[in-house]
């Protein structure tokens, strides 16, 4: 799907200052190279199965199915992964590839914090230095993971420039990658940025579909009918959807954050309310004003606070191969007390977007019919802000 | 001949970089016409983004104090006709490619030109999707700046030989912000600029004092200059423009 310059229909591209060009080039060569080498490829298998527990299980939600009545509802548990979440999938092939380019240091963004601890374990198992940006916002909504980075040894800096949130954790990154470039790699966390990044990122996290249709041709003896995940930049959704792309017959559903309200300015839903533009990289769409400034997106969830959207899934919205929906806050914190209650598991708030969607279809599809959620990270880290949420003073 | 060749003939060209309507747009514009005063060869017009990537914190402050203040691009086209009633010095944007293509790049390109604006910098543009602006640069003769950086490498030539109005020669690594030194080996960079093409090169980020102005004209057709000028109109605010009068003559002095 992906053509030259690494673009997705009219989507990607490389929009970044010429100091980065020969960095990103030689990124994409040395990608091409290590994606077809059979030890790499060993290495990142063993480390996926070794270290991080892949692969993940999918979970038959017998209680949850029961209740809603309808659709037969499976779990793509990447919460059990090491670090508990998607992210660890692609950070392990980075900072593998990185390794393999002669890099000794890795920097980040981060947002809920989930991408920043996977890149600073990745940097400790790998003996790598570490530097994670994270919006000083997210730095007092996620205290617990900037503890967590600073105990595998990354370094946290918060951003204040901004809003003080995941973009400009991503600018900061960016800008710092070109102040030094010959020993750094920028594990970047999403689909998004220049290419060869949401190709690259995509990779590594299409094993989750991969598996996924592994595993219910075991379990089902067929496809799902609709895969359904969490998009922010849209990692663990389109690691979700890559294999089931030419499965026509699989819906592909995508769940934005709405925020309080794709009617107001604290909507965080980039296909439901942006607009074409070039930011971060990239060409494609974003939550921006009309005067083209990018807009300050909100959402309770601080991995989907973010005014973009990777290019493989605007591309896929553009050729309706994949629908994108929008889920309130309010939603997506019923969805995670609901499983927490239905079926003892604690969603991470981003994943629970993708449970309130389910929890909205389910009960109108046919009992033959089944879904598969992606439950992309565990929630521990989000008790204290949803009980904040729901008027209880909770600290960590 | 345009006016930005016009600007590198007599001498080596001072160019000034102010972020628009940082306090107010009519600071800006008494600003422009104090720097074009005093000595001043070519204007940058930075149209504020309120998510620039390749600005340090000088500019990326300002950047949000003027949108802050209520720029938007439409007042800035404004703040240009009326500067082009009083000058003839070359006036460029620099901006980032959202600013262009959120506006419908025909008509932010088509207004330049009716306006008078005689190019476009736009840093997170670089060669490889220049194709996204160019043709519609070329139809409305406005010059579509190429920047070269200290990672260029083989790329120089490549960009050097396309390039139009003059090269914008990145001196440092990382982002726009004064420098204390400057480490690149820019005259091995400019030498392949030079075997490449005609046209001038003028290098920027990171100067500030007289003696690297000094320096650098030595090695190359013009010194740009943004966060020092951009901190004076931090500290003086609407007072600044007498102010950016007097540093600009100091540093055209030094590159005599």
């Amino acid at each position: 799907m992906t053509n030259i310059k690494g673009r997705f229909g009219i989507h990607g591209g490389q929009y970044i200052p010429e100091t980065l060009m020969n960095a990103v080039i030689e990124l994409e060569e040395a990608y091409n190279f290590y994606k077809n080498d059979v030890a790499f490829n060993q290495e990142l298998t063993q480390l996926f199965n070794e270290y991080a527990g892949r692969p993940s299980r999918l979970y038959f939600a017998k209680k949850m199915t029961q209740d809603l009545g309808g659709a037969k509802v499976y779990l793509k548990r990447e919460d059990l992964n090491h670090t508990g979440a998607h992210k660890i999938n692609n950070v392990l092939g980075q900072a593998l590839l990185a390794k393999k380019m002669g890099k000794t240091r890795l920097i980040a963004e981060t947002g809920a914090g989930q991408h920043g601890v996977a890149t600073a374990t990745a940097a400790a198992l790998m003996g790598l230095d570490c530097v994670v940006f994270m919006g000083e916002e997210d730095t007092i909504r996620q205290a617990l993971n900037v503890y967590r980075m600073r105990l595998l040894g990354a370094q946290v800096i918060a951003v204040k420039s901004g809003t003080a949130t995941l973009k400009d954790a991503v600018s900061e990154a960016m800008r710092e990658w070109t102040s030094r470039i010959s020993d750094t790699h920028y594990c970047l966390g999403s689909v998004m940025g220049p290419h060869p990044f949401p190709t690259i990122v995509r990779d590594f996290q299409a094993v989750i579909s991969k598996e996924i249709k592994e595993q219910m041709l075991e379990k089902e003896g067929k496809l799902p009918d609709a895969v359904i995940a969490c998009v922010g930049g849209g990692s663990n959704a389109i690691g979700s959807f890559y294999h089931f792309i030419e499965d026509k017959d699989v819906a592909l559903i995508g769940c934005e954050a709405a925020g309080r309200g794709i009617d107001t300015l604290e909507t965080a839903a980039t296909i439901a309310t942006g607009k074409l533009g070039i930011f971060h990289g990239m060409k494609s769409y974003f939550c921006q004003d009309n005067d083209g400034q990018i807009a300050p997106v909100y959402s309770i969830s601080a991995g989907l606070d973010y005014p973009g959207i990777g290019p493989e899934h605007a591309y896929l919205h553009d050729i309706k191969r994949a629908q994108y929906v929008a889920i309130s806050d309010d939603e997506a914190v019923d969805a995670f007390e609901y499983l927490a209650k239905t079926e003892g598991i604690i969603p991470a708030i981003e994943s629970a977007h993708a449970i309130a969607y389910a929890l909205k279809i389910a009960p109108n599809m046919k009992k033959e019919q089944t879904i598969v959620i992606t439950l992309s990270g565990r929630g521990d880290k989000d008790c204290a802000a949803i009980a904040r949420f729901r008027g209880e003073d909770l600290h960590e | 001949m345009s006016r930005i060749s016009k600007a590198f003939k007599s001498g080596k060209a001072f160019i000034a970089f102010i972020t628009c309507g940082d306090p107010d747009l009519e600071t800006t514009y008494q600003a422009v016409l104090e720097a074009i005063d005093n000595g001043a060869d070519l204007i940058e017009l930075g149209i504020p983004f309120s998510d620039p990537t390749a600005e340090g914190p000088v500019i990326q402050a300002a950047s949000l104090r003027a949108l802050k203040a209520g720029v938007t691009t439409d007042k800035i086209f404004d703040l240009v006709v009326r500067l082009r009633q009083k000058t003839d010095v070359p006036l460029v944007f620099m901006t980032y490619a959202n600013k262009v293509f959120s506006y419908g790049a025909q008509c932010f390109i088509e207004t330049c030109k009716r306006i008078g604006i005689d190019g476009l910098i736009l840093p997170d543009l670089p060669f490889e999707e220049k194709e996204e602006f160019l043709p519609l640069c070329q139809k409305y003769h406005i010059d579509l700046i190429s920047l070269i950086a200290p990672t260029s490498a083989n790329r120089i030539a490549m960009i050097a030989k396309e390039a139009s109005g003059f090269i914008y020669i990145v001196s440092s690594l990382g982002v726009t912000g004064i420098r204390n030194e400057i480490k690149t080996d820019l005259k091995a960079i400019i030498d392949v600029v030079r075997q490449n093409t005609q046209i001038p090169c003028a290098i920027g980020f990171g100067i500030s004092t007289p003696q690297q102005a000094c320096d650098m004209s030595k090695l190359a057709d013009g010194v740009i200059v943004g966060s020092a000028i951009v901190k004076i109109l931090e500290q003086y605010g609407k007072d600044a423009p007498v102010h950016v009068g007097s540093y600009v003559k100091q540093m055209k002095l030094a590159m005599l």
